[in-house]
């Protein structure tokens, strides 16, 4: 599903035909072209002038989608994040050939660490998450463009020699002067790091060379907070280079749900409100807040996760066909169906919240979110929420969408269930389809990634009776190896310039518009029902899809 | 599971495959494609355990077609097919079917073949050592989208690939050429840095390496340069050199997987290419099941009558 995106720098200057066909497509439909929302896609910047290299060719597939030029510097690089996901996935880009010869990673931490001490980091934390073989060769070509500044976010100092470091990068490794500057650091400190780097004239992008930003979420905590972080940072950096990495986006399924619905013609007939009773769209964790109290009370389910995932999940799944595969169509649709979402009229009826509470859970024993380290006995923090969501335009009219999340639910799961109506009429009698429930479609998104769909077939036998069976499509068998984790794709985006996978400042705020009033009905009614850990929620939650004639799927 | 069947027949292969699949309790699976490798005897092994590493990226259907000789005049006479049917943890991520034929059957591989392909999916034809003169006119080259062969496993190479540029149609790939992704990957990257027009170029290889010659090929039609080939000690490609008006663009790989880039007014820097596995090759060429086109420009070199690219 990629093959539409400019892949090189001959491509980027000329243009394949598609994209001519695809941009004359949208403008013949009317796409703003202008302004910070509709712009294209920054392309990459090597294909400034007009050399076209003439090896690369749009019919050589084999030839990979290969960064231009650049370096990488992660603020926060001691982080579980950075060990965990960010090195193992530069690691694994590298080892599969995808990026730069001179490709340059820089640390930033509060560490007395020398350049060599960091490289020993790296190499663990590659050793140990990776997810192809550790090979010396490329990590001696990975290593030589390694380094680290010590350093705290207010040293002037430490910004000084990090100048300095990319300045000597550009010189000793050719990385051009084209930086992605990832903020691996918590919220409140984005102010600070923007700042420095723009006083220190970091953020500042040479003629034909370009610097990002890569943000993790929280993006703020309600409408204003994430209105005035998105202003801090479009200060610094241009709206278009600044990357807010939505990991689950970068998931194979999710960019699938696109190619389903849209490369094939025997889902989208269906998809609409005259086929379509509901979706559920579900996010699991059997995980308790762990030692994230100090940033988890307060927030909550509902804003660490259906504000940015399930939103953007269920975007996906309702959004009309973009004009093109370019980060302005996929924004604008994504925005359409964002804003023409409504919520219930009463909040109390269609939302519930919870918290789990002390049991027994696959086998042993956990404790309530109350009785949690660091969490205050009165706290009204929901670690489940489940909402309903409706979308007014002409495909959705009338289907319902049930967001839910939690954490200490049954399982770790992702999935969107897009549930269909029963059949009109039936020829079988009644017993015959007893046992027979709605057709959906199910797409997986973790774990077990792949897609379900169920419907009702013949029991073997004499008699006729009908029953639920499942067909799967597994990724894990149909592509085994060559699905590359979340991380490594955005990186690889983001270094590209690419944004189709991240959602603009523009999603956010739609998001926290839907969100806010929900809060805010929250915050001044009742308080969170308790659920037993390991179960599938509040019974509250199963009361809310029954006043619909509905109940939750098992995930 | 191993389902061994004596002088039998396609439909009781198919059977037999059924069976192995029920027995392992998965009853359908997301198998991709139908790969069929004809080889010897003496290669299979290896090529059987390449396609099976393989197939852990694209899950699929391994028939592996041997013509066996049989020692006595009389049984020459005789035709006969064996069969091995393996499935479940024995074959990789999909299933293998080894086919031993004797006699006049190995004349009519193909009618064992054509009834055990998938339904719907791609056929990809293997020839781990001699392929035919005109793969795509063989019997069992014309029931595949795609026909693999490899350059480096016969006797004349140089000789062998002006055959097959004489034989080319769309769907024929060489392993020669996958070989050479890396190297083209990285000399693509180099140029995008370097940014300059390419006035002269050289590859330096060991004698008579076919990738080398396809290398050069490419870059001679790509550059439209004069390309020097440089004979050195090897192994296989050791450097390629693009000169320009700023300097030269060196890629230099004397030996092992640490290779050294050198860039006009850049200092040089070091470059990981090794040499794959065959399995990984075998991987890279499954991605893609369409006409490989810029093999076909490679084949041609500077010959290649060039339509634009840039409609």
């Amino acid at each position: 599903m990629t093959e539409s995106i400019p892949q090189t720098a001959e491509q980027e200057t000329i243009g394949t035909k598609e994209d001519k066909e695809a941009r004359a497509a949208q403008e013949a439909a009317g796409v703003e072209q202008t302004g910070v929302s509709g712009r294209a896609a920054p392309r990459p910047e090597y294909a400034g002038t007009d050399f076209a290299n003439p090896l690369r060719d749009p019919r050589d597939r084999r030839l990979p989608r290969i960064a231009g030029p650049s370096g990488l510097v992660i603020f926060g690089v001691t982080g579980d994040l950075s060990r965990k996901k960010l090195m193992p996935a530069v690691y694994d880009l590298a080892n599969r050939g995808l990026l730069p010869p001179g490709f340059s990673l820089v640390g930033f931490a509060r560490r007395d660490w020398e350049d060599q001490d960091f490289a020993q980091v790296v190499h663990d934390a590659v050793r140990e998450h990776a997810r192809t073989p550790f090979r010396e060769e490329v990590w001696q070509q990975l290593a030589e463009g390694m380094r680290f500044i010590p350093g705290d976010f207010d040293d002037d100092t430490a910004f000084k020699q990090l100048r300095s470091a990319v300045e000597e990068l550009d010189a000793s490794r050719g990385t051009s002067g084209n930086y992605a500057f990832y903020l691996s650091v918590p919220p409140k400190f984005f102010p600070k790091v923007v700042q420095q780097l723009k006083k220190h004239k970091l953020a500042d992008a040479q003629e034909g060379s370009w610097r990002r930003a890569v943000i993790e979420k929280p993006f703020g905590h309600d409408l204003d907070s994430a209105c005035e972080l998105n202003a801090i940072v479009h200060d610094v950096f241009d709206p278009e280079q600044v990357f807010r990495i939505d990991h689950y986006l970068g998931k194979e399924t999710v960019q699938n749900i696109l190619a389903l619905r849209f490369a094939n013609q025997m889902f989208e007939p269906i998809w609409n409100r005259s086929y379509v009773d509901h979706v559920q769209i579900t996010m699991a964790e059997d995980i308790g807040i762990g030692g994230r109290a100090g940033y988890y009370d307060g927030i909550g389910a509902a804003r660490d996760v259906i504000q940015n995932h399930l939103l953007q999940l269920m975007a996906l799944t309702a959004m009309e066909e973009p004009a093109a595969f370019d980060a302005a169509s996929l924004l604008t649709e994504k925005l359409k169906v964002l804003r023409a979402v409504r919520l219930p009229e009463d909040l109390g009826r269609h939302t519930v919240r919870g918290q789990y509470a002390a049991a027994w859970q696959g086998g042993t024993k956990v404790r309530g979110y109350l009785e949690e380290e660091g969490i205050d006995q009165a706290s009204s923090t929901d670690t489940y929420a489940a909402i309903k969501l409706q979308v007014d335009n002409r495909r959705w009219a009338g289907v319902p969408f049930y967001l839910r999340t939690g954490k200490r639910l049954g399982r770790r799961v992702t999935e969107i269930a897009v549930v269909f109506q029963r059949a009109p009429h039936s020829p079988f009698d009644s017993t015959a389809t007893e046992e027979l429930g709605s057709n959906a479609i199910v797409i997986r998104v973790q774990p077990d990634e792949g897609m379900t769909v169920r419907f009702g077939s013949k029991v073997p036998g004499t008699s006729m009776e009908i029953r639920d069976v499942t067909m799967d499509f597994a990724y894990g068998e149909s592509f085994t190896e060559s699905s590359p984790e979340a991380y490594e794709r955005l990186i690889l985006d983001v270094l590209l310039g690419d944004a189709n996978l991240f959602p603009r400042h523009q999603e956010v705020e739609e998001s926290w518009k839907i969100l806010d009033p929900i809060e805010q009905y929250w915050a001044t009614h009742g308080r969170p029902a308790q659920y037993v850990s390991g179960s599938w929620g509040p019974a509250e939650a199963d009361e809310m899809l029954a006043r619909d004639g509905r109940s939750w799927r098992r995930p | 599971m191993k389902i061994d069947l004596t002088d039998t027949t396609a439909s009781k292969i198919n059977k037999a495959l059924v069976q192995g699949r029920r027995a392992i309790g998965t009853p359908a699976v997301g198998m991709v494609l139908t790969m069929v490798i004809v080889t010897d005897e003496e290669n299979a092994y290896d090529a059987i355990k390449a396609a099976e590493e393989a197939s852990h990226e694209h899950p699929s259907r391994t028939l592996v077609v041997i013509k066996r000789h049989a020692r006595t005049p009389r049984d020459r006479t005789q035709s006969r097919l064996d069969a091995e049917v393996r499935v479940g943890a024995d074959a990789g991520t999909g299933e293998t079917v080894i086919l031993r034929t004797y006699g006049e059957v190995s004349d009519h591989a193909d009618s064992v073949v054509l009834p055990l392909l998938l339904p719907d999916a791609p056929v990809v034809v293997w020839w781990p050592m001699e392929a035919p003169e005109v793969p795509s006119k063989d019997p069992l080259g014309a029931l595949a989208q795609r026909r693999i062969t490899d350059l480096y496993a016969v006797e004349n190479p140089l000789e062998m690939l002006e055959s097959r540029v004489r034989s080319y149609a769309p769907g024929d790939t060489d392993l020669a050429w996958t070989r050479l992704t890396p190297w083209r990957s990285m000399l693509a990257a180099a140029l995008d840095q370097a940014r300059a027009k390419v006035i002269s170029a050289a590859v330096e290889a060991e004698a008579e390496n076919p990738a080398a010659e396809l290398l050069a090929r490419w870059l001679e039609a790509r550059l439209h340069v004069r390309v020097d080939r440089v004979v050195t000690a090897g192994p296989v490609v050791t450097a390629v050199r693009l000169g320009t008006e700023n300097g030269e663009i060196v890629i230099d790989r004397p030996e092992g997987p640490l290779a050294t880039l050198t860039l006009p007014g850049q200092p040089s820097r070091t470059l990981a290419l090794k040499v794959r596995a065959t399995s990984e090759l075998i991987a890279e060429e499954l991605r893609r099941l369409d006409a490989d086109e810029m093999y076909a420009i490679a084949l041609n070199g500077e010959a290649t009558e060039e339509t634009p690219a840039h409609v």
